[in-house]
């Protein structure tokens, strides 16, 4: 097997975070949860930001609090607005890019190719 | 070029002045009053002139050319352009080039028009200030110690100071309205679905819609009727066919009901309320009748935006991975993961990174039901609210934003510059369109600081609120220039 598939997927998205309490999840908000919820973002985030964004999460999640009080019973989630149906175009093949310039923008190039760390065997997730 | 556009595509086609000549004069203003307000990111001013030239050599080759031939516009730098970068004002894409232009911008060019620079917004369009720009806060020209309004502020504060003769900016949540209200020119979002959104930068892709900020109704008319209608690149884009708004905009506006909800008139400064009052006599004079209406979720809306759009944004922006393109962070990493994580909390601002936190955390297991499907059952029920409402009337009027601009670093507080976009955000919950109109000002302060007011109609309905805001703009009067 050359692909194993990422290993975050399933232990980091699946890990309950500590203010899983939904009696009162926004005022048991942990700096740990914070924590949790940056590495699920991919925000490197240094230990004395946390606190400061603990702080601004909670006020804003205080604010949003009062969807709880608004019947919602039988509605049907809206998540567009428009009624409309997954469209498909023709199966033609068309002009596209060319290498040079998708590759004109990456940061990092070696001949074709965009170069990155190692992805396999890694354990930082 | 206060002109309309019309006026100015036609004297350059009768040859009574030149493309060149135009655009060298948009040049010059912009060199000699944008160090003061820093709407431009950067100006094109090479492809400019080329393109102008080109425009001069149909004319005196007696070639056909386009409605907006010669017409001088600014792009928002979240919307692709081939020529220059686009930034999103964002050290993440600080040295980005799209390889393809965005389909509204290639259809205004298709049209004549000359994209003479890429104007600042706040950070990924997350704002209402363009406080958030990585390239320094834009100044409002009526006072350069206040904001813009944000995130399209760069764009709104160019037109306001006459330094383009239109521009583009996008909307996901008031990003046109406030800051053209601000600024005291009109900007219009349209229904969404309307305007194509490819080559949009995407924030919240079931709210985005790019939409034009101009000095006049009828400019603003013209450049919808431009970008408007389907696009094979967006398979949102609706396929309806756009009933052409210009034919409209001259005819009466019969047996017309202007909706007036109890809920806009509360927590407004008084010059806004004053401003309001002035503009429901104005529809009166106009032979509207006025009727009340009821949006009782109005207040719910922040909320419900604040959910749905940092959930999409939060999806959206993963794609900025420093691998592909966009900042990538230097020195070594042990893996893609700690790249990635580095290369993202160096490139996005502090106000970007809190809304993917935000977007994280409402989309993360255990909080998807109470945050996310309640935001999205919320969003039918506004919906809902506003169809009930268009069956009485066939515009709402109300304010743009609560208050005139706020002086830079007057905010610091997150959820009170989100509190901002009251008036505004209900719309693109919606999915209907809206257009923020000046009408009056603020003198309270010893600056004018113009007012602007708002028109909501339904969705499509695109062509017939034009036609209302243009009745509107004739009888309370169009935009003033700053001294």
């Amino acid at each position: 097997m050359l692909f194993h598939p990422p290993r975050f997927r399933r232990t980091l998205c699946m890990m309950p975070l500590d203010s899983a309490d939904m009696s009162n999840p926004v005022e048991s908000l942990t700096v740990n949860d914070v924590r949790h919820v940056a590495r699920l973002a991919r925000l490197a985030m240094a230990e004395d930001r946390l606190p400061v964004m603990r702080d601004s999460l909670v006020a804003i999640l205080g604010h949003i609090a009062q969807l709880q009080a608004v019947d919602t019973k039988d509605l049907e989630p809206m998540a567009q607005p428009l009624p409309m149906r997954n469209r498909l175009r023709d199966d033609d093949s068309g002009t596209t890019l060319s290498t040079a310039e998708l590759l004109a923008n990456a940061p990092k190039t070696e001949g074709d190719f965009i170069a990155v760390p190692k992805v396999l065997g890694g354990d930082s997730a | 070029m206060n002109g309309d556009l019309v006026d100015v595509r036609n004297k350059i086609a009768r040859r009574e002045t030149t493309a060149r000549a135009v655009v060298q004069a948009t040049l010059d203003r912009i060199a000699s009053q944008d160090r003061a307000l820093n709407t431009f990111h950067e100006v094109l001013a090479d492809t400019a002139l080329a393109a102008a030239d080109r425009i001069d050599a149909d004319i005196a080759a007696g070639r056909t050319v386009g409605e907006l031939a010669g017409v001088p516009i600014a792009v928002k730098d979240n919307i692709a352009t081939r020529v220059g970068r686009t930034t999103c004002s964002s050290r993440m894409l600080e040295t980005y080039r799209s390889p393809f232009d965005a389909t509204a911008v290639e259809r205004l060019e298709r049209a004549g028009a000359i994209i003479v620079g890429k104007t600042n917004m706040d950070e990924f369009a997350m704002g209402s200030s363009c406080e958030t720009c990585a390239w320094g806060t834009v100044r409002n020209p009526w006072d350069t110690d206040r904001i813009p309004g944000g995130s399209s502020g760069g764009s709104a504060a160019a037109v306001a100071a006459n330094l383009c003769a239109a521009a583009l900016g996008s909307d996901t949540g008031g990003s046109i309205r406030q800051p053209a209200a601000l600024c005291g020119v009109v900007g219009f979002k349209p229904s969404y679905g309307r305007i194509s959104r490819h080559g949009l930068v995407a924030f919240g892709s079931s709210l985005d819609q790019i939409g034009p900020i101009t000095h006049s109704v009828r400019d603003a008319a013209l450049l919808y009727r431009v970008m408007a209608g389907d696009d094979p690149l967006d398979s949102t884009c609706a396929p309806e066919a756009v009933d052409d708004p210009l034919p409209l905009l001259e005819q009466p506006t019969k047996g017309l009901r202007i909706g007036i909800p109890a809920q806009y008139r509360k927590g407004n400064s008084p010059a806004v309320d004053a401003a309001l009052a002035r503009a429901s006599e104005s529809f009166r004079a106009i032979g509207a009748q006025l009727v009340d209406v009821d949006l009782p979720l109005t207040d719910v809306g922040i909320s419900t935006y604040y959910v749905i759009a940092p959930a999409e944004a939060s999806s959206n922006l993963a794609r900025f991975d420093g691998i592909r393109y966009g900042h990538r962070a230097s020195g070594n990493h042990a893996d893609v993961n700690a790249l990635l994580s580095a290369s993202r909390a160096e490139g996005f601002g502090a106000e970007v990174q809190r809304r993917i936190m935000l977007g994280t955390y409402v989309l993360s297991a255990g909080y998807y039901d109470a945050y996310y499907r309640r935001a999205l059952q919320v969003r039918r029920l506004i919906k809902n609210e506003f169809d009930a409402a268009f069956a009485k009337c066939d515009a709402i009027l109300g304010p743009t934003a609560p208050t005139a601009a706020f002086p830079i670093g007057g905010v610091t507080d997150p959820l009170s510059m989100y509190l901002c976009d009251v008036y505004t955000v209900n719309t693109n919950i919606a999915g209907i369109c809206g257009i923020s109109l000046p009408a009056g000002f603020d003198d309270s302060t010893g600056t004018r600081l113009p007012i602007g007011i708002q028109l909501q109609a339904p969705a499509f309905a695109d062509s017939r609120l034009l036609q209302i805001a243009h009745a509107f703009e004739r009888t309370h009067g169009g935009r003033e220039y700053p001294a």
